[in-house]
């Protein structure tokens, strides 16, 4: 394999939005603009589909690799695929375009630059799922809060400033303890090549502080109780397209990074530190369900229960069962695909009405029928229901932690049972009901291209319900070649 | 022809849903009863096959969660107690499929409710036809989803969505403990396949489990879990308070989803466990107490409840009770035997209540009918025949699956079992006085309706009275007929074949005669007594009423459980919320983190602005000063 698909999976989207940073933004030109950005994306997803059907999941070796020398001796430009990451690179290739369709009814000024961003970003976000070089990572990893940054802070609402500003505070707090412990493993190792270190291990004894300055930056964005605040403003005051590239997306670094390696750089204190996990991830689970059932504002709601959601995922991650990694991963596959249409549903009607506010609504199932149907789908992935891939993740998840730990599952199932409620009463408050605001007949059913994204979005979270094989397959293999090395390496080291 | 009784419903329901516009409302009425009717008429070939050529197949229709050791199917098992639900579920839900014709002729909405029932039966199949527990879950949250649709089907009545949702959520409840007992025996057993756990089952029932500081015996901790899963989708004691509420859907939604199909599932579930339940003596009482203790607890609220279909409600949870306590008492194959029965008379009982709901204009209080028995012929005789059946009057369904159960539960021959026994005759006497007193209210006394002239009541279409009909000769003959075979003597290996596992067989002795007696001339009483007391002579009842003023307020409130919950669980969820979210959230975590660091940062850069002054001479002085500190030093060095 000769052709870099990898390094052209990166540089496509820049490159679209090179073409976009030298055309003007203007009524007259947004059509071209939009088409630009959308064939750009478009062509993206074909690509990494086709890297999807090549990706040999028989074996967990990396696939695909290209090496360059970047600095001698010091920093190689090295990406890679294998089971773990393909699947965080479609799910960005295939949001990615979806969001861009979306713009249409939201993003009124600065169409040009605000898809630079977008597709910056996906550049930075696939970059981060394929790098094999710690350096590298770090460098795709901090670069993918700019843009985000720049589309809550220029695109926002009215707390715009104040949101942006929370979500670059807490994002950087853990950066800068990452970047020491990734000049500390060269200065260790001499080396910052993933597969190498891999194979040679870290020494125990530097294991807990390395593996907490990496879980300072990934709890962060994850986000984990207790740094999750930052989430529901930014949220709220980002931009629909905003808020489905963050759900969708940027939440997704933190879990690939736990996967990639804090398991598989630090096993010894992955295995110290579990505990720590358990406990974060079960109050996230409890006490951001019970706060998502009093929430009035949508939006905060929903991410709310993303935090939830985010803590089934790094629970599941750090049982090191078959079923609990898994787990993970489709749940973090299954709520790019349900947050980002979530929040397109709020969307939907809040560029029809201005208001996220839940009382603004009621009754809407008369005047929006299609709407009501699909957003119900979203509404049962949400909460967990069988034949919807949520229902895969949330389960497996589950099944992982009680091979592991009884009391942790135990806590953790009790969030399925809040978050049936909140998810149906924030539907019944919308949806159901009398018609008591009359402003509301003004709205209309979705247009077509909202029919298209939401669509879209529907058949895989069905698809993947009945039939997740196709995810299963890709991973398989992969995670379980990651446990046994974590097996081996606590053996050889204890 | 297996898989197309389940696929056909599904395919009707996706024919209504989704191009219910399109077709029309006729269109999608016919096309979804047609499809679920040839389902039904294939269940009984199925059933016949089964009967006859001791016919048992697992089909594989497709992969579904491959996880590690963790293998999981979409399935389809066909042995005799799937094949008897199979005829149970599809048959009433075809009836029910032509009764709504008739009975939402009215309604604006008619492909979408089709469309609900057909995805309903869909889901019931998949639940009684799994081979594995996690199918058993998908089937059991759909019926769960449909039951919540339906449910809340008249989406603009506040009190229909919000007991849509307090079923979905008091069931979740229930799914909580059944998806724990599902882990449990995953973690166990490394399977979750029924012919894999139930083959190894033997060998752990000695294994001990640590929870929270206390041991608990592995089997008995897996049938209890699994037992709240079915208390919640049964409706029993504890968990029950959604059934009731549930009446706020549609009749023909009662009849086949809170009656004859989805709030059976907790007993099914218990009896394709049996060979799990069989090796649980605790779990085996403890089903026994809560199903005797629904029994009565319902029976006693359905004797003062004025609303037509919440009395119905409150004796179906009152019949699930019993099916519940023949499975304590290890009798499965007596309860299948009445969920069978029951399925017939209770939704024939529905069907015809929602009959005369219909002939009132969606009148449901009692207090505004009465005397209409001639108006209402069919209706009338077809609501006595499905009265007689569920009191257990002799020869009719209930008389031969009742009487089994409390005999059963004599033979048992332990506590529980005689309790339950002495139970079970009593709250077979209550059942009779509330379901007469639903009649004669009904049917008979004077006209009480003062917004609906008598004569503008009138009979229901024919297409409502077929079903009716249909299922009046099930009421009557079923029981008399399906005796042998599912509760004979002979039947018990035979038919059942290893779809039931006894450890020890049923015993075959018989209570002494006065206790056999008992049952039905109790029954047989309670009819005079009934007509004297709500139609003769109404002035006792009330004076009953007021002297016991407590008695009547708590029994009419229905022991006050709503009331409990809502203080309980619903008013402290939302006062936790409420505070982990201003509290803990807002003023903890934002106060001390992000704000809290930039207010610090804020204040001291406005105290380092103040150095910068600008002022020559203070720079001077700060110069001097520090100097003089560093001179000190070193002279002192």
């Amino acid at each position: 394999m000769n052709f870099p698909i990898l390094s052209s999976l990166i540089l496509l989207p820049s490159i679209g939005a090179l073409f976009l940073f030298f055309t003007k933004s203007n009524k007259k030109n947004n059509f071209t603009i939009k088409y630009v950005a959308l064939f750009t994306s478009a062509v993206n997803f074909f690509l990494s589909i086709y890297l999807w059907i090549l990706f040999d999941s028989s074996t967990s070796d990396f696939q695909f690799v290209e090496e360059r020398i970047w600095i001698e001796d010091f920093i190689n430009y090295k990406v890679g695929v294998d089971g773990i990451s393909i699947l965080f690179i479609l799910l960005t290739t295939f949001i990615t375009p979806l969001c861009i369709i979306s713009v249409n009814n939201s993003i009124k000024e600065r169409l040009s630059e605000f898809l630079i961003a977008v597709l910056i970003m996906e550049s930075f976000m696939i970059g981060v799922f394929c790098s094999l070089d710690l350096v590298i990572f770090y460098l795709f990893f901090e670069a993918g809060l700019i843009p985000m940054f720049l589309i809550i802070g220029i695109w926002g609402g009215a707390r715009r400033v104040y949101s942006a500003f929370k979500f670059f505070l807490y994002t950087l707090l853990g950066s800068v303890l990452m970047l020491i412990a990734i000049i500390t493993i060269y200065w260790l190792k001499g080396t910052t090549d993933v597969v190498e270190l891999y194979n040679s291990g870290i020494d125990i004894k530097y294991q807990n502080l390395l593996w907490l300055a990496f879980f300072s930056s990934f709890a962060v964005k994850t986000p984990m109780w207790p740094v999750h605040t930052w989430l529901p403003d930014a949220h709220v005051e980002a931009p629909t397209a905003g808020s489905v590239l963050l759900a969708a997306i940027l939440l997704k670094m933190a879990g690939y990074g736990f996967i990639r390696f804090s398991l598989g750089l630090f096993p010894a204190a992955s295995e110290i530190f579990t505990p720590l996990i358990y406990t974060l991830s079960v109050i996230a689970i409890i006490f951001t369900s019970f706060i998502a059932l009093m929430q009035d504002d949508m939006k905060k709601l929903i991410a709310y229960s993303s935090v939830a959601h985010m803590g089934y995922v790094t629970l599941g991650i750090f049982t090191i069962q078959q079923q609990g990694i898994e787990g993970s991963i489709i749940q973090m596959i299954s709520h790019g695909l349900v947050s980002a249409a979530l929040f397109l549903c709020v969307g939907v009607i809040y560029d029809r009405m201005h208001s996220r506010l839940i009382n603004t609504y009621g009754g809407i199932v008369s005047i929006l029928p299609k709407y009501s149907i699909l957003f119900m789908l979203f509404t049962l992935a949400a909460l967990g229901l069988p034949g919807t891939s949520g229902f895969v993740g949330e389960f497996l998840i589950l099944m992982g932690a009680f091979k592991d730990n009884f009391l942790v599952a135990v806590i953790a199932s009790l969030g399925v049972i809040i978050g049936a409620a909140y998810m149906l009463w924030l539907y019944k408050r919308v949806v159901f009901g009398k018609l008591i605001n009359t402003n509301l007949k003004q709205m209309f059913d979705l247009n077509r291209s909202e029919l298209f994204i939401l669509s879209c979005l529907a058949v895989p979270t069905l698809v993947f319900g009945f039939y997740p094989d196709p995810l299963i397959n890709t991973i398989e293999v992969s995670i379980s070649d990651l446990i046994d090395q974590y097996n081996l390496k606590l053996a050889s080291k204890s | 022809m297996e898989i197309s009784i389940i696929a056909l419903p599904l395919i009707a329901s996706i024919i209504s849903g989704f191009f219910g516009k399109l077709i029309g409302d006729r269109n999608s009425e016919i096309i979804t009863s047609l499809l679920v009717s040839i389902s039904a008429i294939f269940s009984v070939l199925v059933l016949y096959e089964v009967i006859v050529n001791q016919y048992q197949e697992n089909i594989i229709i497709a992969k579904w969660i491959n996880s590690g050791s963790l293998e999981v199917n979409w399935s389809m098992k066909i042995d005799s107690l799937s094949a008897v639900m199979l005829v149970v579920v599809t048959s009433v839900s075809a009836l029910v499929h032509i009764y709504s014709i008739g009975y939402m002729s009215h309604d604006p909405h008619k492909p979408r409710f089709m469309a609900y029932l057909s995805l309903f039966t869909f889901a019931m199949l998949m639940l009684v036809t799994a081979d594995n527990f996690i199918q058993l879950f998908f089937g059991w949250e759909g019926v769960g989803l449909c039951s919540y649709f339906l449910i809340g089907f008249w989406f603009k009545k506040e009190s229909a969505n919000k007991a849509a949702i307090k079923a979905f959520v008091v069931n979740r409840v229930g799914d909580f403990g059944f998806a724990l007992g599902i882990f449990l025996i995953f973690y166990l057993f490394g399977t979750v396949n029924y012919s894999e756990v139930f083959n190894q089952i033997s060998n752990i029932t000695d294994e001990n489990l640590k929870f929270l500081g206390i041991t608990f015996n592995a089997v008995d901790l897996i049938c209890l879990l699994l037992f709240i899963g079915a208390m919640g989708k049964s409706a029993q004691i504890l968990l029950h308070t959604w059934l009731p509420d549930a009446m706020e859907g549609p009749t023909p939604v009662s009849a086949l989803i809170h009656a004859a199909t989805m709030v059976t599932a907790g007993v099914f579930l218990v009896v394709r466990c049996s060979p799990i339940y069989e090796y649980s003596e605790l779990a085996l009482n403890v089903i026994t107490v809560v199903g005797m203790s629904t029994a009565f607890f319902a029976a006693t609220v359905a004797l003062v409840q004025n609303d037509i279909k919440k009395i119905i409600a409150y004796s179906t949870c009152s019949q699930l009770g019993y099916m519940f306590f023949a499975t304590g008492v290890g009798a499965y194959n007596v309860a299948m035997f009445h969920l069978f029965t029951h399925a017939f008379f209770k939704a024939l009982l529905f069907l015809g209540s929602g009959s005369v709901i219909h002939a009132f204009k969606n009148e449901q209080n009692l207090n505004n009918m009465g005397g209409v028995w001639k108006k209402l012929p069919y209706t009338y005789s077809l609501m006595i025949i499905g009265t007689l059946a569920l009191t257990g009057f002799p020869f009719l369904s209930g008389f031969y699956s009742k009487d089994a159960i409390i005999e059963f539960a004599y033979l048992r021959g332990n506590t529980t079992g005689y309790y339950a026994a002495g139970i079970g005759i009593f709250t077979a006497f209550l059942t009779s006085i509330y379901s007469w007193r639903l009649i004669f209210k009904t049917f008979h006394g004077e006209y009480n309706n003062k917004e609906i002239k008598i004569d503008e009541t009138h009979e229901s279409p024919i297409v409502m009275l077929i079903p009716l009909v249909l299922l009046s000769i099930g009421a009557i003959f079923a029981g008399f007929l399906f005796k042998e075979l599912f509760i004979g003597y002979e039947g018990l290996n035979n038919f059942w074949q290893d779809s039931i596992f006894f450890l020890k067989p049923l015993s075959t002795d018989h209570p002494p005669l006065w206790f056999l007696l008992s049952t039905p001339t109790l029954v047989i009483l309670s009819i005079p007594l009934a007509y004297y007391l709500f139609v003769k002579n109404k002035n006792l009842t009330e004076q009953i009423a007021n002297i016991n003023k407590p008695l009547y307020q708590f029994l009419l409130n229905k022991w006050y459980f709503d009331e409990l919950y809502d203080v309980l669980f619903v008013k402290q969820s939302k006062k936790l919320g409420l505070f982990l979210w201003k509290f803990f959230d807002l003023k903890i975590i934002d106060g001390i983190g992000p704000d809290g660091i930039s207010s610090i940062i804020k204040k001291f850069s406005l105290k380092a602005n103040k150095f910068q002054s600008g002022y020559i001479y203070q720079y001077a002085f700060v110069m001097l000063l520090g100097f003089s500190a560093l001179l000190t030093f070193l002279i002192v060095k």
